[in-house]
């Protein structure tokens, strides 16, 4: 057999105090998708930035095609063919599709860009690779999924053959994620390698060949996909058994506790991003809402917390939220878990016990100045209530692990006096055991008779707490579906604006 | 602190002065003069005797009040470029009320009164640009130059056309009031500015650290000016909190006011300011924003601000000038918050634009 196309050993990389890799490994086959997985804070990203040329190990080596590589730089990488697909999309919005794609190297004419040049080789590109956008149109316009396929033409145009992809189903819809596996299985025919980073079990046995499961830095197992199960891939990336089922919910829905009604919001450029939205969350219920991303949920979430201006109503509990302050309605028994964990739901900068008095800070306030005291007592209770890890009070939030943030967040919320708890992609970038975790903690403010309104990108985590679901597209709730009836198909088909014969409405 | 935090506090400005040194000595190289007499020089005029000592601790005075100005509009997130007017607008204040007052006012009472009147000019100077931001979203950096120039034309055309003593620039004495010189304390001071405004300062500096890390309203403002966003989730008034700091931190500039009028002349002078409120920008950023580095940042600006005067005889003092500066370029590469700052500003601005 051939020489290994990427052979990584004995890989050390530490950042302060917190070892990201401890002898790590990976051992990836010319022309195979192999998957890397692991929990969040497991290492897979380092170890795959490290390959990519993005940082340099602190010990260890590895090879790519045969040669020693070790510790060389993105340029060097992208020589011999390896490049990263970026989780976060690097694209200049103003600029069209051919053009960021040949961006840093651009054909010429003289000194000028050769515009057919570059719209040639793009649509060449999507030709052979099935990737489908159209090389004329400015990446602002495009869909998150079609910004993706620009990044993947963007590392074929420079001539990659062994594709990193950070995991790239965070952001897309079934549809997208289908059209993505053909893509990449068309690439592997054509002879290109490449390691998928992913924490979602089902993804990595329907695309990969190979697993490589990594845990606090280590890597714990090499599988063969076909001869593995999603428990035997959990079980290694967690280190013990987990409850993957999905639950049928038992609740005991009661009285309508927060009421939207004709709801309209503006949306980030202009444009309407809600348009009429009716909804209600009843008592011991978890509406979920499900759609693509960017087709309203941000802008109906805002407006609910009073952090966004909207015409129709909201009430909750018969109380018109209109005239509340963010404040006022936090008092009046909202609770927010915001999808944008590094952005809106925590000061990064901040320590845990810090963090998690935001938005309560009044009752830890003695005269105008803190009770460093108690804001430290009702850390520890919490951090050991909710499991935070490392369980130190006065640990700067940012070097937590993504896990750990999100479980600040969520002990922060859970532990208000609230009625109905507005959660958005609560365990996105979350750990499957941290996952199963906030889930449970979610059905438990259900059974305790709260309304929790639960936006996600993730169907499966939709069907599996959701008592009834919205789907939301364009603005609209274009259907209602009791969980009973509802199923991955046919909530996909109208997240995207296919609407099925037999439609619920 | 842990010690990687004490070292990153304390890294930025240590390099920076290590950095003025080395391009010192090339300066006074090429000016064809030995750096350790000139270095020797510059102690000597500062540290050296009781006078340069106190010279120092005087400029320090107005350099603590102005730096803190500065660093606690940064600790919200904004950046007070208008500490100069603030200044020169509380000196004012108190200058116009000394006037007013009869000469057999109390002490105390003077004193008060032209505290109070430092204070609230600096702070409504420094609401204006404050309520421009939270109201309108008005840049505060283009606000407060804009509210420098305004504030200096005014009261330079108030003292010239109205209050002026004749064949000067500055008002008439104040009667009563006036903060004793150290000199009065210790006579080996004799001749210097230094006065017990001083101890304001340190007061000042005080007060802000127990603001920013021991009640709610500092716990809000640092919430504030890390993440805007965050803050506002938590149900924090940003625009609010925004106009409170710039009040506040105008007052902090204003008492420094004070220093000049109170504790030095006895009188209001245009341009008496005289940069004090641009370079405690310097010393805020040098004291990385927190009070007590801005204490001893404030040290080390007016050291040498004070030793320019005593190199004179071998080199020009703007050699002085030139080591200021590049002790601000150096913390300003130096300083990681400058660094994530203006990547951040980079990168905010493309992923703005490409939100479909």
């Amino acid at each position: 057999m051939s020489a290994p196309a990427i052979q990584m050993v004995a890989i050390d990389k530490r950042f302060g105090a917190v070892a990201a890799n401890r002898g790590a490994g990976l051992t990836v086959a010319a022309g195979e998708i192999h998957a890397l997985m692991g929990e969040n804070g497991a290492g897979k990203s380092t170890l795959v930035k490290i390959l990519a040329g993005l940082q340099p190990p602190d010990s260890g080596q590895f090879w790519v095609d045969g040669r020693d590589v070790t510790g060389w730089n993105t340029a060097q990488a992208l020589a011999a063919g390896v490049a990263m697909v970026h989780q976060h999309f690097m694209l200049v919005p103003t600029l069209t599709v051919a053009e960021n794609v040949v961006l840093g190297r651009e054909p010429l004419r003289g000194p000028r860009l050769d515009r057919g040049a570059a719209v040639r080789a793009v649509e060449e590109l999507c030709q052979s690779t099935g990737l489908q956008v159209d090389a004329h149109r400015l990446v602002a316009d495009l869909s998150v999924g079609e910004a993706q396929r620009v990044e993947i033409l963007k590392v074929l145009y420079r001539g990659a053959k062994v594709l990193l992809l950070d995991e790239p189903t965070a952001v897309l819809s079934p549809p997208e994620v289908a059209e993505l596996w053909r893509v990449l299985r068309r690439l592997q025919a054509s002879g290109a390698t490449i390691v998928l980073i992913s924490h979602k079990l089902d993804e990595v046995m329907e695309i990969s060949q190979r697993v490589t499961v990594m845990r606090q830095g280590q890597t714990v197992q090499v599988l063969d996909t076909a001869q593995t199960t999603a428990a035997a891939l959990a079980r290694a990336m967690v280190g013990r058994d987990v409850d993957l089922a999905v639950q049928t919910a038992e609740s005991q829905v009661g009285e309508p506790l927060l009421q939207v009604r004709g709801l309209q919001v503006a949306g980030h450029r202009g444009p309407a991003a809600i348009v009429g939205v009716d909804l209600d969350v009843h008592t011991g219920e978890i509406l979920g809402i499900a759609g693509v991303e960017g087709n309203g949920q941000s802008e109906l979430l805002e407006a609910l917390a009073g952090l966004r201006p909207y015409r129709g109503s909201i009430r909750l509990a018969g109380r018109d939220l209109a005239p509340l302050s963010v404040q006022q309605r936090t008092a009046a028994g909202l609770a927010h878990v915001p999808e944008d964990r590094h952005l809106r739901a925590l000061v990064l900068d901040f320590s845990v016990a810090d963090n998690l008095i935001l938005g309560k800070t009044a009752q830890f306030t003695r005269r105008g100045f803190l009770d460093r005291r108690a804001v430290a007592d009702h850390a520890r209770q919490l951090i050991a209530d909710f499991d935070i890890r490392p369980p130190d009070p006065q640990a700067p939030v940012r070097g937590l692990s993504g896990g750990n943030q999100q479980k600040v967040v969520i002990a922060r919320e859970l532990s208000r006096n609230f009625q109905v708890l507005l959660a958005a992609q609560p365990t996105r970038g979350v750990d499957v055991g941290a996952i199963e975790f906030i889930h449970d903690r979610l059905r438990q403010a259900r059974a305790q008779g709260k309304g929790v309104l639960l936006v996600s990108s993730e169907l499966r985590e939709i069907l599996t707490l959701s008592d009834r679901i919205a789907v939301l597209y364009r603005g609209r709730i274009v259907a209602v579906v009791p969980r009973e009836e509802a199923s991955e198909s046919v909530l996909g088909l109208h997240m995207t604006g296919v609407v099925p014969a037999e439609a619920h409405d | 602190m842990t010690r990687t935090a004490w070292i990153e506090t304390l890294f930025p400005p240590v390099v920076a002065l290590l950095v003025a040194l080395v391009a010192g000595d090339v300066l006074i190289l090429a000016y064809g003069q030995n750096p350790a007499a000139v270095w020797h020089l510059l102690v000597d005029g500062t540290w050296g005797n009781f006078y340069g000592i106190g010279q120092v601790l005087y400029k320090a005075t107005t350099l603590c009040f102005t730096g803190l100005a500065v660093a606690l509009a940064l600790r919200a997130g904004m950046f007070n470029v208008g500490a100069e007017g603030q200044l020169a607008a509380g000196g004012f204040g108190a200058g116009v009320v000394g006037l007013l007052l009869p000469a057999g006012t109390p002490w105390i009472l003077a004193f008060g009164l032209m505290f109070v009147a430092a204070a609230l000019c600096g702070g409504a100077v420094a609401a204006v640009p404050g309520v421009l931001k939270a109201r309108f979203g008005a840049h505060e950096v283009i606000a407060t130059i804009m509210m420098n120039f305004i504030v200096l034309a005014l009261v330079n055309y108030a003292v010239a056309a109205h209050l002026h003593t004749p064949e000067t620039l500055h008002t008439q004495s104040i009667a009563s009031g006036m903060v004793p010189r150290l000199a009065e304390i210790a006579p080996a001071f004799h001749g210097s500015a230094a006065n017990l405004v001083l101890l304001l300062a340190l007061l000042a500096a005080g007060v802000v650290a127990v603001v920013l890390f021991a009640t709610r309203f500092g716990f809000e403002l640092r919430a504030v000016g890390l993440q805007v966003a965050a803050a506002e989730n938590a149900g924090i008034g940003v625009g609010r909190t925004w106009i409170r700091t710039m009040v506040l931190a105008g007052g902090l500039a204003g008492l420094g006011g004070l220093n000049f009028v109170l504790g030095y002349k006895g009188f209001y002078e245009d341009g008496f300011a005289g940069g004090a409120g641009f370079l405690g920008i310097a010393v805020a950023l040098v004291g990385r924003n927190h009070p007590i580095g801005v204490v001893i940042s404030a040290l080390c600006f007016a050291t040498l601000s004070q030793g320019g005067l005593a190199i004179h005889a071998l080199v020009p003092k703007q050699m002085v000038e030139v080591l200021q500066a590049l002790v601000i370029l150096a913390v300003a590469m130096a300083v990681p918050e400058v660094r994530a700052r203006v990547a951040q500003l980079g990168l905010t601005a493309v992923a703005r634009r490409g939100q479909p």
